[in-house]
């Protein structure tokens, strides 16, 4: 029996965990897909809002602005690469101008500080390359980037190395209420608790029915993305949005923590929670949309382009609530989503002492955690007294991201533990680099079918079906 | 401090090694970050190498062990497992290893022979979803040959680089079936005897100016959509065929693997995405040579080794601080020539220059011109964008010469 179960291994659910793990409590994490941060939280823009977007008053807005000022320190003690880069919405006329002039306002009173609007030549002063159009921008100081992905691994192990379980493929298909707990089932396995915190994302109502809460539904609005080689990194410093209007938010462009640029994203309505394609539409549209706020934009430069889909909920803001006892809702959590993590599990965690669970803190709670990244960020003396120690460390296995045996292999020894290839490429990198695999997926499967013990054909590229060796050569 | 390191144990950095040792320099070490010395030919079990530096067929693996013996026994130092992390300006080589950590060595001369890497799925843009079951053909190759493991069983190949129409050949006697060999162009890209040997003698059907347009199946790769393309190279709606399959393999073309290049400031060319060079592979940054397909993409690896036996030859003359170097004639192309190797000739000596056409062409004219007075002609009855041309001009036709430009003539 666990104290506490919580239904979605993303951001979300992973900060919930980290924040409960610090308490005397039994607490197990599920997920259906075969890693965690498999949903909105691997493929999204990887941006620390400043939080002038969200309507004042808004449980969005409050989450954000609290979120993304808790971030640095979230991200220092868990060793997530966190920069703050800032960020500007640019703006090409007078009407946007007036945009910009009220999303100040509109920052300012959500609590966001140092917001400021910037001419043409001030941003020319930051920001060089950006578009020829471009007349005007709202500058938010507190803007930043982030690792996504990192940052549930890395909450998710930290939960772990305080007890915390982590069980993937196992999908919740059915609640049941015993009065004293709750009993959660999949396909073939089951597991009880008191309380339960749904944090499914894209599924999150579906989880809500399965406890007879349908007083709302979240639907999936695809957005793609063009990730452009290392080269193309420092185009700009800055993330660089455009000026909301009667068309959405439009197209950012954006560094990423790891030297990258990014594109992206669309905005398309769809019916299919499962539907994470890319269209030919939108390839023909994004560079020449992108290259409107940032000149330069080189057209062969992609690495990979992706898709992920947000939870849009019918309320209009996150839906965290308890509609039945023992039981919450942390649902539709789209964007700002990320930004409000650790807001998200402080507050839940109130919400739950106010249904009746008993927080006792740990004597003495882990509340950080060794960076993945620590071989790479380590000063050359420090390198070599590490290879001398595990030569390792010595082998490069990725020559794109120049990732080393050694860091692979404490990946998959480390919690929580990747058992297939993509799982390996958001812990490492390795795979992640301009050749996208080519070179290093071969050692990468050998090394995890040798320390997993599982033959060459049950490697999967991320659980399920998807093998990526159909069977031994004749010999 | 070392007279010469040559980053790269493949064809080019072996015989390149051997070059500037029998040319009097015996300060030599090669760095390698496989563990063997070999390069891309490690994993090329078929025939057809050697036929013209040897006179016989050989296989990648007997090619390279020639090659790769003949460095043991002049007792070139090797580093294996070794990878070179940068080049400085000053030509400082920073590599790492599990024996000595991250070191330094600082050269007197340098010859990048990194090689070229496959073109990745990712730069294709191909919409659709992201299964397993996507490869390069090189990675599938690797599998196959050196893991002793088949990807998978249902195949497309797109693109029809020598590679995929060599997995084609490999594939299908391992047991796989493959279905349509797709190539964007309305020529290959691959040669011609390998078009013959791995898909005719197969019936595996050739569809050329075909692309993927879209990639099916959430898990394992279960089908692709192709469609034919227009003169544009636009995929026509009409055209939509749906193949199933679980394996895709990419041959769409290699990149020169130059990024080290980058940090030490040497010019690249935008057309092969290698280095600038002269008559001896050196780059624009003097003491710094550039050989085999890290330089410009090959067919053959006995002009990889031909290649490199110049820049070996060139570094050894470098270092030894003879310099002929009296001239700087620029060469340029008219487009439907697409690159030579060099880009400059800086000696008046005799200079084979090596050329890529841009399309398959019949009945051609190379002519070479000082302005507009005509250097030299050399007939062609067919030259394609996958076989490499070579111009021969001699020491005499270079004098008072003070730029070249390479055209292509069509007959009437
Ligand atoms: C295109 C896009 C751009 C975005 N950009 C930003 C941004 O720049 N900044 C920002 O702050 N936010 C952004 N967001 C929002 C942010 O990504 C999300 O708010 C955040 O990742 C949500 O995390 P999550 O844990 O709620 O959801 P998810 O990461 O989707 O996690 C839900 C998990 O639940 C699992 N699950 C579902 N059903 C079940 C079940 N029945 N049983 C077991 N497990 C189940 C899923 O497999 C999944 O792992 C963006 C989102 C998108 C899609």
């Amino acid at each position: 029996m666990y104290d506490v179960v919580i239904i979605g291994a993303g951001v979300v659910g992973g900060m919930i965990a980290r924040e409960l793990s610090f308490y005397n409590l039994k607490i197990c994490l599920l997920e259906k897909e075969n890693d965690v941060a498999m949903g909105a939280t691997k493929a999204n823009s990887a941006i620390v809002h400043a939080g002038f977007d969200a309507k004042v008053g808004s449980l969005k807005a409050k989450l954000n602005v609290r979120g993304s000022q808790m971030m640095p320190q979230v991200a220092k003690d868990l060793g997530v690469k966190y920069i703050n880069n800032g960020s500007l919405v640019v703006g090409f006329n007078e009407e946007d101008e007036k945009t910009l002039e009220s999303l100040k306002e509109r920052g300012e009173a959500n609590g966001v500080e140092g917001l400021k609007i910037l001419n043409r030549e001030e941003i020319l002063k930051i920001e060089p390359n950006i578009g020829k159009g471009v007349t005007c921008g709202l500058y938010a100081p507190s803007g930043a980037i982030i690792c996504p992905y990192d940052l549930a691994v890395s909450a998710i192990g930290n939960a772990m190395d305080n007890g915390a379980e982590l069980r993937c493929n196992f999908e919740v298909t059915q609640i049941k209420d015993l009065g004293s707990h709750y009993i959660l089932r999949s396909q073939d396995k089951e597991i009880s608790a008191r309380y339960i915190v749904n944090c499914a994302g894209i599924y999150s109502d579906k989880i809500a029915k399965m406890v007879g809460d349908d007083t709302f539904c979240v639907h999936p609005r695809r957005g793609e993305y063009l990730l452009l080689d290392k080269e193309c990194g420092d185009i700009i410093s800055h993330t660089i949005f455009v000026t909301p209007s009667k068309m959405g938010k439009g197209i950012l462009v954006s560094p990423t923590v790891d030297g990258n640029l990014l594109l992206g994203p669309t905005a398309v309505d769809t019916e299919d929670k499962g539907d994470k394609s890319t269209t030919v539409e939108f390839f023909e549209s994004i560079l020449d949309i992108g290259r409107k706020s940032v000149d330069s934009i080189p057209a062969n430069k992609t690495i990979t382009s992706f898709c992920g889909l947000r939870s849009v909920g019918s309320t209009g803001d996150f839906i965290i609530n308890s509609p039945v006892k023992r039981y919450v809702n942390v649902a539709a959590i789209e964007s700002p989503g990320l930004s409000s993590a650790p807001a998200i599990a402080e507050y839940t965690c109130q919400l739950l002492t106010s249904i009746g669970l008993s927080l006792v803190k740990k004597e003495n709670p882990i509340t950080k955690r060794k960076s993945m990244h620590h071989f790479r960020e380590a000063t050359l003396e420090e390198k070599n007294q590490m290879i001398r120690e595990n030569p390792s460390y010595g082998k490069i296995i990725c020559r794109c991201e120049g990732v080393t045996e050694g860091e692979i292999l404490d990946a998959i020894r480390r919690n929580p533990r990747p058992t297939d290839l993509d799982g390996i490429k958001r812990r490492t990198r390795a795979q992640m680099g301009r050749c996208q695999g080519g070179f290093c997926s071969p050692y990468v499967i050998e090394l995890l079918s040798r320390e997993l013990n599982i033959p060459y054909e049950k490697i999967t590229k991320f659980g399920g079906e998807s093998y990526v060796i159909a069977k031994e050569t004749k010999k | 401090m070392t007279d010469l390191v040559i980053i790269g144990g493949g064809p080019a950095g072996m015989s390149a090694a051997i070059s500037a040792y029998e040319n009097g320099i015996k300060d030599i070490v090669i760095l390698e970050r496989d563990d063997e010395l070999g390069g891309i030919l490690r994993q090329c079990i078929h025939n057809g190498f050697g036929l013209h530096k040897f006179k016989e067929e050989l296989t990648g693996p007997e090619y390279a062990h020639r090659y790769a013996k003949k460095v043991r026994d002049l007792g070139i130092n090797v580093k294996l497992n070794t990878m070179v992390l940068d080049i400085t300006k000053d030509k400082r080589v920073i590599a790492t290893n599990s024996q000595e950590g991250v070191f330094e060595i600082q050269a007197r001369a340098i010859i990048l022979a990194m090689g070229c890497r496959e073109r990745a799925k990712g730069a294709l843009n191909i919409a659709g979803s992201r299964p397993s079951g996507i490869y390069s053909a090189g990675t599938a190759q690797k599998l196959v040959n050196v893991k002793g493991y088949l990807p998978g069983k249902e195949i497309v190949i797109l693109g029809s680089g020598d590679i995929g129409l060599i997995m084609a050949r490999r594939m299908t006697l391992e047991g796989a079936c493959v279905k349509a060999v797709c190539e964007l162009m309305p020529y290959s890209s691959g040669l011609a005897r390998n078009i013959e040997q791995c898909l005719n003698d197969f019936n595996i059907p050739l569809r050329l100016s075909h692309t993927v347009v879209e990639l099916h199946g959430r898990e394992r790769l279960e089908g692709v959509t192709i469609a034919r393309v227009d003169e544009n190279r636009r995929p026509i709606k009409e055209s939509y065929e749906f193949i199933p399959c679980d394996t895709l393999l990419l041959s769409c073309g290699l990149i020169p693997e130059n990024e080290l290049t980058k940090g030490i400031g040497a010019e690249l060319s935008s057309v092969t995405n290698g280095s600038v060079v002269d008559q001896n592979r050196e780059t624009t940054v003097s003491g710094v040579f550039s050989c085999g397909n890290v330089l410009h993409v090959h067919d053959l690896v006995d002009y990889v080794s031909e290649e490199a036996e110049i820049a070996g030859k060139g570094a050894s003359e470098y270092i030894k601080g003879i310099n002929k170097k009296g001239a700087s004639i620029g060469i340029t192309v008219d487009g439907k020539i697409r690159y030579t190797v060099p880009q400059i000739i800086t000696e008046k000596k005799d200079v084979t220059v090596y050329l890529r056409v841009n399309n398959v062409y019949k009945n051609v004219k190379i002519n070479v011109y000082d302005k507009d007075r005509l250097v030299l002609s050399k007939k062609k009855l067919k030259v394609a964008p996958a076989e490499m041309e070579a111009v021969k001009l001699s020491a005499s036709m270079l004098e008072g010469v003070e730029s070249l430009k390479f055209v292509l003539e069509e007959e009437k």
